[in-house]
């Protein structure tokens, strides 16, 4: 096995989500061959990142609304990685900002910082936990939630 | 948090299959051998995400399986450095407190990058944030199954492929603890102030 490119592309957490429920979907509907012992790995992973992202504000989000962030992002003048950040963690307070966004002081006004919040929280839905902590995380079956 | 690598291998499929369509067959032989693994300064992969070319299929004498070169790409988890990250206090332990994300556990916050001031409670086995303000210490304990905010500071790969039979005999009167290091580790910092905030 050979590795060609070992970083091709940077994923964002609601993509992974989407790729995983899908594969999950299909393999549900080809029936009985996921429970073979070399299908136990490929269960496991899935389930267990399936769970962790369903738990991070990611698992609201669509095509269209990560379009439209890329597009408001794009006056702020942000690297790559730190819209990635942005995205999968949907900031709330100043200090998260300053944490994913580097030289925060140096780069960006406090009206800056304030108007990149206000962005964020406008564009990106909000995560599980500010539904009232309905979302039983651990189920495995995929939920059909109205977004908040 | 999560990359796409683009690789190369060659997938064997044995004769009972052949019946099954192709692409199916070889994305469930690669899911197979490489999800839930760790690879070699690549990262943790989770699953493929698509073929992108599948040269000739080739039968070798004596042997009747196919065996077809693919070019694929998979998801894999890989976070660069300095990236921030939510996980759950697994325990703590005299080394750090031990992280896990779930799918991924060897996450370490070694001592000094905790918030400092910081002890290890030998009592509960636990470290704890001695938090000064105008009234005194508050004392706030990295319970197991709290959520924490942490920056990646450093990655290590250790290769734990088998060794080969000249070394075996100087490695039989060693203990076995060697063979239990973790292929993928990360050494991660403890942020300031958004500890608590998190979850």
């Amino acid at each position: 096995m050979e590795v060609k490119d070992a970083s091709s592309a940077l994923l964002s957490n609601y993509e992974v989500f989407q790729l995983l429920t899908d594969l999950k979907e299909q393999r549900k509907e080809s029936g009985k061959n996921k429970h073979s012992s070399g299908q136990q790995n490929l269960n496991t992973i899935t389930y267990e990142t399936l769970k962790y992202i369903s738990k991070t504000p990611c698992r609201h989000q669509s095509p269209e609304i990560v379009r439209e962030f890329l597009t408001a992002m794009k006056s702020h003048k942000l690297t790559k990685a730190e819209k990635l950040q942005l995205l999968n963690h949907r900031p709330v307070t100043a200090v998260e900002i300053q944490l994913m966004v580097e030289e925060s002081e140096e780069r960006l006004t406090e009206e800056q910082i304030e108007a990149l919040l206000h962005t964020v929280m406008s564009i990106l839905p909000a995560g599980p936990e500010d539904e009232q902590k309905k979302n039983a995380s651990s189920d495995m079956a995929v939920d059909e939630e109205d977004p908040a | 948090m999560f990359v796409l690598v683009e690789m190369v291998d060659t997938v064997r499929i044995p004769p009972w299959q052949f019946e099954r369509k192709l692409n199916d067959s070889i994305a469930e032989e690669l899911n197979k051998k490489l999800a839930n693994k760790v690879v070699y300064n690549v990262g943790l992969c989770i699953c493929l995400f698509d073929i992108t070319k599948l040269e000739d299929a080739y039968v070798f004498p004596g042997d009747g399986a196919s065996h077809t070169k693919v070019h694929f790409r998979y998801v894999v988890f890989h976070p660069f450095l300095d990236e921030i990250l939510i996980g759950k206090i697994k325990g703590c332990s005299p080394e750090g407190v031990h992280v896990s994300l779930g799918f991924f556990d060897d996450i370490l916050i070694p001592p000094e990058s905790l918030q400092q001031p910081a002890k290890f409670d030998e009592a509960e086995q636990v470290w704890v944030w001695e938090y000064e303000t105008e009234e005194g210490a508050h004392d706030l304990y990295m319970d197991t199954g709290e959520e924490i905010r942490f920056r990646v500071v450093d990655e290590s790969f250790v290769d734990t492929s088998p060794t080969g039979p000249s070394s075996a005999e100087a490695t039989s009167s060693s203990e076995e603890l060697p063979k239990k290091e973790a292929p993928y580790t990360l050494v991660v910092r403890d942020l300031e102030g958004a500890a608590r905030t998190a979850g």
